[in-house]
């Protein structure tokens, strides 16, 4: 187990790696709440990023869907919670087998009925897109009027029921990004991750080889599906809100994507410093705003476009292989 | 009901097709020819529609006269949006143009929030408020005029493409790309042209567009999502099914709206675009592509 943990981490890399999270371990003594809430959102991109990267950096199927994922698994431990009390915990483990099987079905009629390329990438927004209007027209979920996650005050925090100061939302939502990051290190250098890699590079040579590319893209979606689910509870109980409209709608899908493309596809690190990259740069573009008493609500949006932009025409592999080459601990590119 | 409501709905449903199916024709050729997905077909829409606004507001002047200078704005627009940003990615995988024009279609939404806010705005005609009224069937004028119009643009351009030698070139080289190299054609330019003439019809159907509803500049993304589902529904790269597509989508929109409720009708659209991806992928009218 140990052997694999370290399986292709370099001293220096493992070095770098302790110190930074030795440092988000220690941020909530050293930061305010206010940048403390910015990190949850950093995390939280982060998390999104590499759940999706799983599906586009490893298996090389370009989802823009993603929302439907993280919908799906707010809605349903909301529900859970605010009808039947059920706490967010046991509601993740209720909603990784819907967005399971959400992914599992886009999946099964995209492979099996050899939609690829652009036409899957629609397909994942058309999904997303019918989740939206079909929330925003189901009763029991409120409709459109959203499905609010009652706010009462608890003397102490309370991490079972995801009930408490922000300090607690940045533990939890740290320990997942964690996870996930080891979740792929141990799946990149898996059977399934090799076998992926394959897919990616060249699907008809990975069929050929006798790869069952089916099956291994369908675990891809899958994976990537529940994994995002997660980020749905995350999100409900942060922002104790839902609706339609922002949940599934398509630039929640987008945003989604922003981090890994920025940081750079396929690596282990790049959806974690496309999150740092983006919102960072954007809450100082809002500080800058705010300084000088400007108030743009499209400004944020507009950056992201042109830091996409840029990023897509100057750095097409993104931010984080030559920034490992700065490093010295080479590109983690699998 | 009685039939004539049926009737009045689909009759509409098909005169917005028609200018739906124009939106779509832009995406079809660009794509026919260029072979980039233009991710910002929606935003380049929403752009036409305040241009149409704006112009039609200080100018005093009716949405239909503005529909050839538009039309040519957004042609100027696509011409070098294509010879400056998309050319040089035309060699890249299809993520990485996918995201380019995703990257511009949230800067065009976004600075058109910036620029209007978030309300509707509308144009006001002489002819907002009247019908046409053939028996007991009773249809909108704009909508009328709106077909009308969408229909002589496309028929334009299919003279274009069928007639013209720069048609024809174009043609030329979407059908080998490397042949029309070797001959001579200067493909760049082409390409440009030919993402100009997509925009174009993007700028027509937008001036049309601003008849039919209110412009908000979060139409963009559902005017993009509108547009794949009719091409893709219609053959991709196909002249005449983006104008089939775009009026199933129209009739299936109107008649959703009219059985169901208005604000769900894009779900009927998606449920085809789902069903025509999984048993013709290649669209009613296109080819199976290779």
């Amino acid at each position: 187990m140990m052997a694999r943990l370290t399986a292709g981490v370099t001293r220096r890399s493992a070095i770098l790696l302790a110190m930074l999270l030795a440092a988000l371990l220690a941020a909530p003594w050293l930061v305010n709440d206010y940048l403390l809430t910015v990190l949850i959102i950093i995390l939280y991109f982060a998390y999104t990023g590499q759940a999706w990267n799983i599906m586009m950096g490893f298996a090389g199927q370009l989802s823009l869907g993603h929302a439907l994922y993280l919908g799906l698994g707010g809605y349903v431990a909301a529900t859970l919670f605010t009808r039947f009390g059920v706490g967010p915990w046991l509601g993740f483990v209720a909603a990784i087998p819907v967005a399971t099987a959400a992914g599992g079905i886009i999946g099964f009629l995209a492979f099996r009925f050899r939609v690829a390329g652009i036409y899957f990438a629609i397909l994942t927004i058309a999904f997303a897109e019918f989740a939206r209007v079909g929330f925003d027209h189901w009763d029991y979920v409120n409709a459109s009027s959203g499905l609010f996650v009652p706010v009462k005050q608890y003397a102490h925090n309370n991490p079972w029921l995801l009930r408490g100061d922000p300090a607690m939302f940045y533990y939890v939502i740290l320990g997942a990004t964690a996870f996930l990051f080891v979740l792929c290190h141990f799946l990149v250098r898996s059977r399934a991750g090799y076998f992926w890699l394959a897919i990616r590079e060249d699907e008809v040579a990975a069929r050929s080889a006798g790869i069952d590319t089916f099956r291994y893209k369908m675990i891809a979606v899958m994976v990537s599906a529940a994994m995002t689910s997660f980020a749905g509870v995350f999100y409900a109980f942060f922002y104790n809100n839902l609706f339609p409209e922002q949940v599934f709608g398509i630039f929640r899908s987008v945003e989604i994507i922003l981090g890994p493309i920025i940081g750079g596809i396929g690596t282990l690190f790049g959806p974690i410093l496309g999150a740092f990259v983006l919102k960072g740069l954007a809450e100082a573009l809002n500080s800058i705003m705010t300084a000088f008493g400007v108030d743009l609500p499209g400004a944020t949006q507009v950056f992201y476009g042109v830091c996409l932009l840029i990023v897509v025409v100057a750095l097409p592999d993104g931010v984080w292989p030559p920034l490992a080459r700065l490093l010295g601990i080479g590109t983690s590119k699998p | 009901m009685p039939l004539e409501v049926y009737l009045n709905v689909a009759i509409g449903g098909v005169l917005t097709g028609l200018v739906y199916g124009l939106m779509a024709l832009g995406l079809s050729v660009i794509f026919g020819v260029v072979r980039v997905v233009n991710f910002a077909h929606g935003e380049m829409m929403t752009v036409a529609m305040f241009l149409a606004v704006v112009l039609c507001s200080a100018l005093h002047v009716d949405p239909l006269v503005l529909l050839v200078p538009i039309a040519a704005v957004l042609f100027v627009f696509g011409y070098v949006l294509q010879r400056g940003l998309i050319n040089p990615f035309i060699t890249r995988p299809e993520h990485s143009q996918f995201l380019l024009l995703v990257a511009l279609a949230i800067i065009i939404t976004n600075t058109l929030l910036i620029i209007f806010g978030p309300d509707a705005r509308t144009v006001q005609t002489a002819y907002g408020f009247d019908s046409f009224q053939f028996g007991r069937i009773i249809v909108d004028a704009a909508k009328v005029y709106a077909g009308i119009a969408a229909i002589i643009f496309a028929a334009a351009l299919f003279v274009f493409f069928r007639f013209t030698l720069i048609g024809k070139a174009i043609r030329a080289g979407a059908d080998n790309h490397t042949g029309a190299l070797v001959v001579g054609l200067d493909v760049k330019r082409l390409y440009a042209l030919t993402f100009g003439l997509g925009a174009a019809c993007v700028g027509a159907a937008g001036t049309m567009m601003t008849l039919l509803v209110d412009a908000t500049p979060m139409l963009g993304p559902s005017y993009t999502l509108l547009a794949f589902v009719i091409v893709i529904t219609g053959g991709l790269g196909s002249m005449p099914g983006a104008l089939v597509g775009g009026v199933l989508i129209g009739l299936t929109e109107a008649l959703a709206g009219l059985l169901f409720t208005p604000s769900a009708k894009s779900m009927f659209a998606f449920a085809i675009l789902v069903l025509v991806l999984l048993f013709r992928p290649q669209g009613i009218l296109g080819k199976r592509l290779a």
